[in-house]
């Protein structure tokens, strides 16, 4: 009861790394809050090959939901085992991905137990909440708190009456730690039929193709990313050339990508990656906190813009004043000329 | 095989172009300098639709909206591109929805609507991102969903053939009608207003959009789908406890402008000099390289 769970999402038998960042996330809410950190995962085949991938987080207890048709993911069988788990186990704060899966399942199990759910949070805290209009005091519930309106303020969120409080989060937005490879966690394998009627397979995944990632622009220590001032796709080919000096990666803001000038697997920022490399170069971004929230945690910002009173200006270590046309293509020859 | 088709729509301000004036100086949102757009994936589902009634005969395509009178104007933008009718969700009960309420409100109104076969909407809105609206409206009513659609593949035989976006790659899936679809921005772009549309709904209004002295009432009288149908939440047999503010289990417990924790930062002009400086710096400090 009133415990803190985690919706683990897997690949085949391998645990997401989004997840395991959010039982840790999960684990420092339920010590603060003085509850235990549940976890939950669905699969096939996974009995036996993903305890180890969870229980180290600090996991008190995993249920392990092992059956026929549950892998690849489709929304019925995995919304019925978490909403009738639910009923069991009543948790009061709930985290899963903020994944196709995720933003998937959430809405679907947040709808049936008529609780709210937060999308894409940046940051998860426990804190107290005045509801003014009632007056009713309420402690520790889940701050859940996030850009909204495209980035341009950023809000807090409460569920003060509806349990559980349910929140998504992006990969990479939470840190992942091990509390102990052999935290001794209980591991249950409960019946899937007691949870899932027959009726709930009836969409099938006739078809999937995973690929490999295009890019490492999570792993990359330094990344060129465009925003709307690169002006063009042939003006990102000057990015990508700068990258491939500086043995890094190509991102991008989310209005360079809507402006159809470079795929969306590149997009940084709350609706896209969160990246920390040691170096972020931001050729034409105004900085809404929508990317911003993305990148923050870069070591070193170099900002090229033309507007020397661009947002993103603020958080720079460097603002170059001027066009992307013009500075890239001279960084370009000045690395080159005494990079020896 | 005919379908009934319902297309979710949303009107939204336009977050993608903010520009300075779209703050307050109290750091609230200014709507008023941000222009009222047709959500841009809700266009993408609209395509689909417009395509699956192309493909069988005898199909219809609504556009179900929720919003203030002025988001009529939604309708009349499925019309102009080929919907055949439409509805506006317009009622102060409804104001200050979370997903939970909106998705209540929009359950109930497609209830009210009768047998639809398919109710397909852009997978999330730009003014929140949140990508939940669509699941909740399937849950409320019962129905399976396929969500991050890129493609409606084929519609036969009481099931539909989805080719839908997943974490790093693609996969097909099968579902039996009826069911909810989510249309990712990936999809073909939707097509734009057809001329004769255009001309033929331009005058298409709902009630409440229309000034008390409207010279265009004996139009009105003489064609009767230039009014569009307007649904209140007594219209839709709506609980006004499930709607709006009321409905909604997520509070905001606050709104902040975001104060960036100003860096000190060295400004530099785009000349060699400056640029060769810099790189030199980076360098020095095996900040790169």
């Amino acid at each position: 009861m009133n415990n803190v769970f985690v919706y683990c999402e897997i690949e085949g038998t391998k645990v997401a790394e989004v997840s395991q960042e959010l039982l840790t996330k999960g684990r420092k809410l339920a010590t603060e809050l003085g509850v235990q950190l549940h976890a939950v995962v669905a699969g096939t085949g996974i009995k036996g090959a993903v305890e180890n991938q969870i229980l180290p987080y600090g996991v008190d207890k995993l249920f392990v939901f092992d059956g026929e048709g549950l892998f690849p993911y489709t929304s019925a069988p995995h919304t019925d085992i978490l909403v009738n788990l639910f009923k069991e186990e009543n948790p009061q704060i709930c985290l899963m991905g903020a994944t196709v899966i995720g933003r998937d399942l959430g809405p679907r199990v947040s709808s049936s137990l008529t609780s709210g759910l937060t999308a894409d949070c940046t940051q998860l805290e426990i804190g107290d909440y005045d509801d003014k209009k009632n007056g009713v005091h309420y402690d520790n519930l889940l701050y859940q708190i996030r850009p909204a309106f495209g980035g341009n303020i950023v809000a807090t969120i409460v569920n003060p009456e509806h349990r559980p409080q349910m929140a998504t989060v992006r990969e990479g937005v939470m840190k992942r730690e091990v509390v102990d490879e052999n935290y001794k966690g209980e591991v249950v394998y409960p019946e899937v039929a007691k949870y899932v009627p027959d009726t709930d397979y009836v969409v099938k995944v006739i078809d999937r193709h995973i690929e490999v990632a295009r890019h490492n622009l999570k792993g990359a220590p330094i990344i060129v990313a465009g925003g709307y001032g690169v002006g063009s796709k042939e003006n990102f080919d000057l990015l990508f050339k700068l990258a491939k000096e500086l043995h890094g990666e190509v991102g991008a803001s989310r209005a360079a990508v809507d402006a159809g000038w470079i795929d969306h697997d590149r997009q940084i920022g709350q609706t896209g990656l969160t990246v920390h490399p040691k170096v972020y170069i931001a050729c034409g971004i105004s900085g809404q906190i929508q990317h911003i929230a993305g990148m923050q945690d870069s070591g070193i910002i170099i900002s090229i813009n033309t507007d020397p009173d661009a947002p993103i200006n603020k958080i720079a270590d460097y603002v170059i004043v001027g066009s992307v046309e013009e500075v890239v293509p001279k960084l370009i020859k000045y690395y080159k000329q005494n990079n020896k | 095989m005919s379908l009934k088709i319902v297309v979710l729509a949303k009107q939204v301000p336009d977050t993608r172009n903010v520009g300075k004036d779209a703050m307050t100086a109290e750091g609230t949102v200014n709507r008023a300098a941000l222009p009222a757009i047709f959500n841009p994936e809700d266009m993408n589902a609209l395509e689909q639709a417009i395509r699956l009634k192309e493909q069988n005969p005898g199909s219809s395509v609504g556009v179900l909206t929720m919003g203030p009178p002025r988001a009529g104007q939604i309708i009349r933008e499925g019309l102009y591109r080929g919907a055949d009718t439409g509805w506006l969700l317009t009622d102060r009960l409804f104001a200050g929805a979370d997903t939970l309420a909106t998705s209540y409100a929009l359950a109930t109104a497609i209830k009210k609507i009768g047998d639809v076969d398919i109710v397909i909407g852009g997978r999330q809105a730009i003014d929140g991102d949140t990508a939940q609206v669509g699941p909740q409206v399937a849950q409320k009513l019962g129905l399976n969903q396929i969500t991050y659609a890129e493609e409606i593949l084929d519609c036969k035989d009481g099931k539909v053939t989805v080719r839908r976006h997943i974490d790093g790659g693609v996969e097909t899936v099968v579902a039996p009608l009826p069911c909810v679809i989510t249309v990712n921005g990936s999809a073909a772009p939707c097509r734009p207003a057809n001329a004769r549309l255009t001309m033929k709904y331009k005058r298409a209004t709902c009630p409440l959009e229309r000034p008390a002295d409207d010279k265009y009432a004996a139009l009105y009288e003489e064609r009767p789908y230039l009014t569009l149908n307007q649904w209140s939440v007594a219209d839709v047999d709506g609980d006004p406890q499930q709607c709006g503010l009321a409905g909604s289990p997520t509070k905001v417990k606050a709104v902040q402008n975001i104060v960036f924790q100003a860096k000190e930062s060295k400004t530099l002009t785009s000349s060699d000099a400056d640029v060769e400086a810099l790189v030199k710096e980076l360098l020095n400090e095996k900040i790169i390289g």
